[in-house]
Parts: C-alpha cells; sequence; structure tokens
C-alpha cells in the first residue's frame, strides 16, 4: 500500500508531468482570455457585425478599406503616430538627464524620487482628470501662471511676456510658431486643435518620464565600476564618454524602455478618452478612440474591430524587436 | 567634487520633480478650497482665500456622492483579482524557472508576449462576450477579465524571481526527504515573499488604473470602480464639482506612490526581464 502511494508520488514528482500541470492553468486562463478575444476580434473585422450580435456576413476586408476612406480615420491613425514619436523623443531625453542625476546618493534622493514617481503610480485616468482642471477654460492655472505677475513687489514680470516674444515671430516654422498670448483672451488648452495635440503629448511625456527614468537608472547601475575607471585611464570624460562609453553599453536598455513607451502610448486610450474625447472637431482622434467611437458609440462592431487591428502589425514588430534584444542580452 | 556633483544633481532633478509633482500639489490645493474661492476669477489661485482651507470638498465626496462605493469596488475586484492571480502565476512561474527545460524558456516567453496585446484591441470583442454572459453591470465581468493583464506580467516577474532563488536549497530539502510540495512550502516559500508582495501590488495597481473595460463593460453608477467612475459620474454636463474631484483623483495617487516606491526595483527587474539589477 505504501509503495503504491510512493510511486504515484514519484510520478507526480517527475518534471515531465509536473511542469506542464503546474503551468497548464496560467496557460489556459490567457489563452481563452487574450488569445481567444484576439481572433474574435479578427473574426469581427472580416464580418459587418452590429452591437447587437456576434456573428453577421463575411465582409472580406471591406471594414479595413471602409476605415481607410474615412478622413477621421487617417486623421487618427496620424496622431497615434505622431503622440507616440513625439512624446517618446521627450521621454528619452528628460529621462536621459534624470537618470545621470538619479544614479548618485544625494541627500533627499528619497523624496525626489517619490516626487518623479508620482506620474507613473497615480491611475491615468484619474490623473488626466486633473490636467482637464489645469488646462481648464475659466481657471487654468497655467494660463493664469503666464499672464499675471509672478514676481510681486518687482518691476513687473508677466511669462507671456517672454513667450511672445519668444515664440510668437514669424521666422519660426509654423510648427513652433504660436499666436501672441493675450491676457483678455488666453490660450483654450483644450478648444483650440493645436493647443490640445500639445497638451495630450505632455500629458503622455509627463507620464512615461518616470517609468523610463527607473529603468535607465537601473542600467547605469549595473554598470561595472571598471569601465569608470578604465574610461577615465583613457581620458574619456563628459561629452566624449557619454557617447564612446555609456551610450553603447546602455542601448539595449534604453531600448526596452522606449519599446514599453511606445506600446504604453499608441495603445493608450484614456488619456484622449478623458481628456478631449477626440475632440474639438475630431481633431485629436487617435485609433484606439475612433474605434471606441466607431464600435460602441456608433454600435459597428466590425469596423470598430477593424481599425483597433490597424495596431496589430506595429505591435509584432515592437514584441519581435523585443524578443531580439533579449536573445542579445542574454548572449553577452 | 562630491558637493560639486551633488549640487548639479539638485539642479536637474529639482525641476523636474516640480513639473512632474505639479499636478499632485495642484489637486490638493484645489481639494482644499471653497467653491467661494475656486470660481472667483480674481482670487491668487496659489493661495487659500475666503473660506479656505476647507475639507467640505472631502465631506461632499464621501456624503453626497457614490465614491465610497467606488473604493470599495475596486478594492474588491482588486482582492480577488490578486487571489486569482497568484493562484495562476505562482505554480506557472515556479514550473518555468524550475522544471522545464527549453520549451519553458519559450512558453515563458510566449506569456511575456500577451503583455504586449492591449486591451483596446480586445475590448470590442469581450464586451459581445460579455453582454452574451449577461455579465454587463456586475463587477464578476472585471474580476474574470482583469486577470488576462495581470497574470501574464507576474508570471515573468515570479519566473526571475524564483531564478534567484538557488536551487541547491530545495534539493537539500529533497535529499532531506521533504516531497517537492513540502520543498516549496518550508523552504521556497519563506524566500518567495518579496517576489509575492510585489505581484501583489503591481496586479492591484492595474486594476485601479484600468480604464476601457470598465468603461465599456459597466454603466450602472453604483457598479463602476474609481478609474471609470470619477471621469464619467463627477463630470456631468456643465455641472462641475472641481474641488472634490480634485480630492477624488488624489485620494488614490499617494498610497499607490509609495507602494511603488518601496517595491520599485522588483519591477524594474519585471520589465527588464532580470537582465539589469
Amino acid at each position: 500500500m505504501a509503495a503504491r502511494g510512493r510511486r504515484w508520488q514519484d510520478t507526480f514528482e517527475e518534471r515531465r508531468f509536473l511542469a506542464p500541470l503546474l503551468i497548464a492553468p496560467a496557460v489556459v486562463f490567457i489563452v481563452l482570455l487574450v488569445g481567444l478575444p484576439l481572433a474574435l476580434a479578427i473574426y469581427l473585422s472580416l464580418t459587418d457585425a452590429t452591437a447587437g450580435s456576434l456573428s453577421g456576413e463575411f465582409v472580406g476586408l471591406r471594414n479595413y478599406l471602409d476605415a481607410w476612406d474615412d478622413e477621421n480615420f487617417r486623421r487618427a491613425l496620424r496622431n497615434t503616430i505622431i503622440f507616440t514619436i513625439v512624446s517618446q523623443a521627450i521621454v528619452l531625453v528628460c529621462a536621459g538627464f534624470l537618470a545621470h542625476a538619479l544614479v548618485r546618493n544625494f541627500r533627499g534622493k528619497w523624496f525626489l524620487r517619490f516626487l518623479i514617481l508620482l506620474p507613473w503610480a497615480a491611475p491615468v485616468a484619474l490623473s488626466t482628470v486633473g490636467f482637464l482642471w489645469i488646462f481648464h477654460s475659466l481657471y487654468s492655472v497655467v494660463n493664469w501662471t503666464l499672464t499675471h505677475d509672478i514676481v510681486p513687489g518687482s518691476p513687473a514680470f508677466y511669462p507671456y511676456r517672454a513667450l511672445n516674444w519668444a515664440f510668437a515671430r514669424d521666422f519660426w516654422p509654423s510648427a513652433i510658431q504660436i499666436t501672441p498670448i493675450e491676457p483678455i483672451d488666453p490660450p483654450q488648452w483644450l478648444g483650440e486643435p493645436n493647443l490640445a495635440i500639445a497638451a495630450i503629448i505632455l500629458i503622455h511625456a509627463w507620464r512615461i518620464i518616470p517609468f523610463a527614468t527607473v529603468i535607465f537608472i537601473a542600467g547605469l547601475a549595473s554598470m561595472p565600476p571598471e569601465i569608470d575607471d578604465a574610461a577615465r585611464v583613457d581620458g574619456a570624460t563628459g561629452l566624449k564618454k557619454f557617447w564612446y562609453v555609456t551610450f553603447p553599453l546602455q542601448l539595449p536598455i534604453a531600448l526596452v524602455a522606449l519599446l514599453f513607451g511606445i506600446v504604453f502610448t499608441a495603445t493608450d486610450i484614456t488619456v484622449v478618452q478623458v481628456l478631449t474625447q477626440g475632440g474639438p472637431f475630431n481633431s485629436t482622434q487617435i485609433l484606439t478612440t475612433w474605434a471606441y467611437a466607431t464600435g460602441i458609440n456608433g454600435a459597428a462592431l466590425g469596423e470598430g474591430a477593424a481599425i483597433s487591428l490597424y495596431l496589430l502589425p506595429p505591435l509584432a514588430f515592437v514584441a519581435i524587436l523585443m524578443l531580439w534584444f533579449a536573445r542579445k542580452v542574454e548572449v553577452t | 567634487m562630491a558637493r560639486r556633483e551633488s549640487l548639479l544633481s539638485y539642479l536637474i532633478v529639482g525641476p523636474f520633480a516640480i513639473v512632474l509633482a505639479f499636478p499632485f500639489y495642484w489637486m490638493l490645493m484645489t481639494s482644499l478650497r471653497s467653491d467661494n474661492d475656486l470660481y472667483n476669477i480674481e482670487n491668487v489661485p496659489y493661495k487659500f482665500n475666503a473660506d479656505s482651507p476647507t475639507l467640505a470638498n472631502y465631506r461632499f465626496l464621501f456624503e453626497e456622492t457614490d465614491y465610497r462605493q467606488w473604493l470599495e469596488n475596486t478594492v474588491i475586484v482588486g482582492v480577488v483579482v490578486v487571489g486569482i492571480t497568484l493562484v495562476l502565476a505562482l505554480p506557472a512561474g515556479y514550473a518555468l524557472a524550475r522544471l522545464s527545460g527549453r520549451w519553458g524558456q519559450s512558453v515563458g516567453v510566449g506569456i511575456f508576449l500577451t503583455y504586449l496585446v492591449p486591451p483596446t484591441l480586445l475590448f470590442l470583442p469581450l464586451s459581445r462576450v460579455i453582454a452574451d454572459l449577461d455579465l454587463n453591470d456586475r463587477l464578476l465581468s472585471l474580476i474574470l477579465v482583469y486577470p488576462s493583464f495581470t497574470v501574464p506580467f507576474s508570471t515573468w516577474l515570479l519566473m526571475g524571481f524564483f531564478k534567484t532563488i538557488p536551487p541547491e536549497l530545495e534539493d537539500a530539502a529533497l535529499v532531506d526527504g521533504a516531497s517537492r510540495l513540502g520543498a516549496l512550502g518550508r523552504v521556497v516559500f519563506p524566500l518567495s515573499v518579496p517576489g509575492i508582495l510585489t505581484v501583489v501590488i503591481f496586479s492591484f495597481s492595474l486594476v485601479f488604473n484600468e480604464f476601457i473595460y470598465a468603461l465599456t463593460f459597466i454603466s450602472d453608477s453604483e457598479t463602476r470602480t474609481v478609474s471609470s467612475a470619477v471621469p464619467t459620474e463627477l463630470i456631468r454636463g456643465d455641472v462641475f464639482y472641481w474641488g472634490a474631484l480634485m480630492a477624488a483623483t488624489l485620494i488614490p495617487a499617494i498610497p499607490l506612490a509609495l507602494l511603488y516606491n518601496a517595491f520599485l526595483n522588483r519591477f524594474i527587474a519585471g520589465f527588464t526581464g532580470g537582465a539589469f539589477r
């Protein structure tokens, strides 16, 4: 009796059986809740299904073509690309500076790091509501600060004058030139297409900077100190050291941060949905909000699925890049 | 030299910290101001003016709105989802780290890749499935779907974590006559408490963060979670309760940020595959 019990246990403990047994529940769950819905999304995008039902007539690629023919879709696609690239460029530069400063030890570092991490830890939907108030049409603190004397008692200094002096000039290309700011008629951040786009890009950069910074810090901290010494012996300092030593060594980990940042920004719906809902006049629609507007509000489930699936090829590309880097990091 | 370097750090980090934390400072300021103070264009917004500071907005939020209910809903969903996540991810992470060979590596990477499939790709088909299962307007719909993004990342994180525990410890226990499960319970589990806590906190904060599923599956005010309720229920037409709104956004942010800070290094290890620590 005891021997039989023992044998059963042996079989159970054999890796061949135990490993799949422990892994299977997680894999089954993921297949059911990620794999199947993804397949369902692809199926729906090939049919004319509406919100009322899960099936429809097979229509081939018509949803994809119909979506493409809509001017709003093309703008949404363009916005998705612009928001992602510009915000991630800002993130890389800021996180680079921050990580180099934060990797050293200094007094009060814990508190400063806490402040810097806040945007990443707070729920996005809620912090975006905070930005609704910051960019409010009447009570915007940004506008108040721009159009009021910020050094009370001294000769008046109004920040908006400095901004007007610097940027409201004809010789700038139109992308960075601003219309002069007037205290009577302050900028309507969420009411004007260009300003709303700028606000969205800033919010995305704001919330990804902490994430990129901590990953950069981890990368810098993992550099062996011998490399520092070797660089010093060879006379590489400052910018030279950054370009020839730090940058190449940090490239793989920086790319990991960048790829995550791209995925987080391009596939996000929360910021735009809460801040502008794609407005004013659909000028800030992105693929995800346009898919929501089409599939949920417009009840065209098939076309909505098709719109969101335009995200799949770039995502697959990013995934392949990540795998490639993971392998490269493992080898070295 | 050292002094000059730390001064440089302050000069770089200081301004960034001010800009990045400003929205939270502003939420706090706004939440403490009275309506008389808030909606008077003549007032300096950086100062407390008429009837301020006051806790009236917090009182309003907890007594006149469903905020308490939303917090409760989110915590309920969070606790159950964390439980499901641990039940699925702990054994899988352990097995992938220890018991499987080459194919385990591929399965691990495959599981991680599903973390890259965003909810924004899946919410449309899932909205139909949830409706067909008659789960609309029920927290059960969220409890069912949320592990789809907590399990992949948690499995990956735990896999990396178990790899850092020397297998010799377990082998020693096995030689001493313990069964594998016994070795797991007595040797491995106590050592993996930090990893488990990381998964708990990470999953919980993802639940607090989730927006699009909650928005599409639930339209009943009393069943909403915090992230989907605050932007929809507290912003109604032209009536804005900005003071209460800012209190509502600030309250979940602070504890989440404190927890994040405490477990920061483990999150980083998760995102970078444990290659950099």
